[in-house]
């Protein structure tokens, strides 16, 4: 009686959780800030000089590389970011040439993108990575385990791990110099330091829309396109080029943000718990079916070895 | 079980089996486990990089995919042996639960260990707890498997309390576990019931994991459906995984080979193999990924091993009634099961991770290769030091029908 009762309830319980079931499948949001600071680098002014590397290593304290800022041969070799730098310039050659005929360079400047919906946020089990109001994809190493699921997120494999430390290794990226925005009101050191203004620092609406005017004045000096503004969808650093960026190391992404399946699924699935409370009622339902059967019949055939083989 | 506390007692009861413990078998687990600790010294002298060959781009290795991944997919004979003889009520299936349940309960605990190794900040692996990121895959495996792990312990007391009455009766902790036990009877089934649910809810979720990074892992493997089929495939793996042991147990520790349990267990296999295999070939169509099959590529060549050896050849062993009932052949389509499971944890978290920037390449490093190593011997050493002092394994009945 109290066995069939409870059967019965769990069913009920069952009934009214699918009924209750919140209904987020369709409501995933992004949670990128309003009108935040973004960059913009316009590929065709860089000139490859690699101030930006140096400002950013004295900006951050990171380890002076082997070869000095000004030895511009480190350039015969594609880099990428690391735990002792955060940017690196890569030097390309796309057979564009000049009104003069010659065979000219590409420069890229690669960091952290700060994406507007960053997986890496997301995927970080602790939250110790955020997307702040102000734009930056701030770490906080307070919160940091060390699992490194931000690095397998990041679809520009951007962090970088400090695989040397015993104890206390941090995972390093660009902080678009969050600090020296808040505490000093300055822009990025990378971009102040910029020679040729090749880095705009600015509310990303501003700069989409001076973006925008650049393609236009300018119709030959650039393809029509602006990287980062859609891409995973969109990322406050944004970039011009004179040359398709598939062939200055950009990869083609999806314009969805990354973190919208994955949430998607997480939070249809798991939200209020109602999957797993479902699942618990059902199976403690058939539990105790079950047992009963049992109880009413000891004598059933548990243990034989039957013939069903 | 609260029902029927004994019910495996009246057919051939799991004794303490009291073997001689230092054989040759034995000695080689201790050396590997050797071997491990040194390496662990300078992982923890020298850092992750002194012993791995993990990179920036390749942040997750061998121990993501073996000691984690393959871990908690291999330890999942212990919910779905519960699942089957306490919750479905099928009590004949009795004999293999506690082998099972002890095996989860290593597993788990060599997962945890293994994770101590592989996070940069092992001090902080409590952190998780207070600072939680809910939309994080990875925050909701890390918490099923703190909680489970703390599951299965409580599921373990009833042997602990069994095996502590055979042998030190009156002793004032076989007391306290016994008083325990007696606290824990009427709402162990609670315990079983939420294993069940904590094991489906993180074994899908470590499919979902992948899911975050479209770009990098390779078309045949990535799906949506990922954590479906890691759910599907550790169920599948569940029952081979018990299988294998037992055989492995009763070869060498002359225990029961159970095959009046085993025959039977194997049909319920062929189902969930069936299953899987059909989700992953539809899924295969319905992706038009199915193209990249031939290419000859790494990739494509791991995948077919895989499928081929893992799934395929297996599922086609048990169809027959023949293989079912022979100890030796359907040992083989297990084991098969079990490396089929085993090849595809390496292969989603390491042969299909191909980040399209970076071009460091990632093979496990020795370091790497002998932590592992390491903590396998050192889990089968526990489960010797389990078997030889507690009651979880049968021994071998008098007469053999
Ligand atoms: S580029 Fe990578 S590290 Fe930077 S915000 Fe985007 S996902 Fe995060
Ligand atoms: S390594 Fe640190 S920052 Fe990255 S996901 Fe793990 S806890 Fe978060
Ligand atoms: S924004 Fe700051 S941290 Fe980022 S590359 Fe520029 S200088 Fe370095």
């Amino acid at each position: 009686m109290r066995r069939r009762s409870f059967l019965k309830m769990s069913l009920g319980g069952a009934i009214g959780a699918v009924a209750l079931r919140p209904n987020s499948a369709a409501a995933w949001q992004s949670r990128a800030p309003a009108d935040s600071y973004a960059a913009l680098v316009d590929l065709t002014r860089c000139i490859g000089c690699r101030k930006c590397e140096q400002a950013c290593q004295q900006e951050h304290d990171l380890p002076l590389p082997m070869k000095s800022f000004e030895d511009l041969t480190v350039l015969d070799n594609q880099r990428r970011p690391d735990a002792a730098r955060f940017t690196v310039i890569n030097r390309y050659h796309s057979g564009r040439v000049n009104p003069e005929g010659q065979l000219v360079a590409d420069y890229v400047k690669v960091q952290c993108m700060h994406c507007q919906d960053p997986a890496c946020a997301s995927a970080c089990i602790t939250g110790a990575l955020s997307k702040t109001a102000h734009g930056a994809v701030h770490y906080d190493v307070n919160k940091c385990i060390g699992c490194r699921y931000c690095m397998v997120a990041c679809p520009f494999e951007i962090p970088a791990y400090e695989y040397h430390d015993p104890l206390t290794p941090r995972v390093m990226k660009c902080t678009f110099c969050e600090q020296r925005l808040r505490e000093k009101q300055l822009p990025p050191a990378c971009a102040t330091i910029c020679p040729t203004e090749a880095i705009t620092f600015g509310k990303r609406s501003a700069l989409l829309k001076l973006a925008r005017r650049r393609l236009k004045e300018h119709p030959g000096r650039y393809i029509q396109q602006i990287y980062g503004e859609n891409e995973v969808g969109g990322t406050s650093w944004l970039y011009l080029s004179a040359v398709p960026f598939s062939k200055l190391g950009f990869i083609p992404l999806p314009n969805k943000p990354l973190p919208k399946l994955t949430e998607t699924l997480q939070h249809s699935l798991f939200s209020y718990l109602w999957s797993p409370a479902l699942l618990f009622t059902l199976l403690s339902g058939l539990f105790f079916f079950n047992r009963r059967k049992q109880l009413q019949q000891p004598e059933n055939s548990a243990g034989h070895a039957g013939g069903d083989v | 079980m609260s029902g029927h506390p004994h019910s495996h007692s009246h057919s051939h009861p799991p004794v303490a089996l009291r073997r001689p413990l230092w054989t040759p078998g034995v000695l080689v687990m201790l050396a590997f486990m050797a071997a491990a600790a040194v390496t662990l010294v300078v992982r923890f002298t020298g850092g992750i990089g002194a012993v791995s060959n993990l990179s920036n781009a390749r942040p997750w290795g061998l121990w993501v995919a073996i000691d984690v991944a393959t871990g908690v997919a291999l330890a999942a004979g212990g919910f779905t042996t519960a699942a089957l003889a306490h919750i479905w009520g099928r009590h004949r299936y009795e004999t293999v639960v506690r082998p099972a349940l002890l095996t989860a309960m290593l597993g788990y605990s060599f997962v945890v260990l293994g994770l101590l190794v592989d996070i940069g900040r092992s001090w902080a692996i409590w952190k998780p707890i207070f600072f939680q990121n809910h939309h994080s895959v990875l925050f909701e495996v890390a918490m099923c498997v703190l909680v489970y792990l703390h599951v299965l312990y409580i599921e373990f007391v009833p042997v602990v309390d069994e095996g502590l009455r055979d042998a030190r009766p009156g002793h004032p902790l076989q007391k306290l576990v016994a008083a325990i036990n007696r606290r824990l009877r009427p709402i162990l089934w609670i315990f079983i019931v939420a294993g069940v649910v904590l094991s489906c809810m993180h074994q899908s979720s470590l499919g979902s994991l992948m899911l975050i990074a479209p770009t990098k892992v390779h078309p045949l493997w990535y799906t949506p459906l990922l954590p479906l089929l890691f759910l599907l495939s550790a169920i599948a793996a569940g029952f081979p995984m018990v299988i294998v042991e037992a055989t492995l147990a009763s070869s060498s520790l002359g225990t029961d080979d159970e095959m009046e349990v085993l025959t039977p267990l194997s049909r319920f296999t062929i189902v969930l193999l069936g299953l899987y295999l059909a989700l992953k070939v539809g899924d295969l169509l319905w992706r038009g990924s199915w193209t990249s099959l031939l290419d000859g590529t790494t990739q494509s060549n791991a995948f077919l091993a895989e499928m081929g050896l893992g799934v395929v050849l297996p599922f086609l062993m048990l169809l027959r009634a023949k293989v079912r009932r022979s100890r030796r052949t359907l040992f083989i389509a297990a084991l098969l099961i079990v490396g089929g499971v085993v090849l595809n944890r390496i292969n989603v978290f390491i042969v299909a991770f191909t980040p399209p920037l970076s071009t460091t390449p990632y093979s496990p490093a020795l370091g790497e290769i002998l932590i592992t190593c390491g903590f396998v011997a050192a889990l089968m050493f526990c489960y010797r030091l389990a078997v030889t002092w507690l009651p979880v394994l049968a021994e071998k009945k008098e007469k053999t029908p």
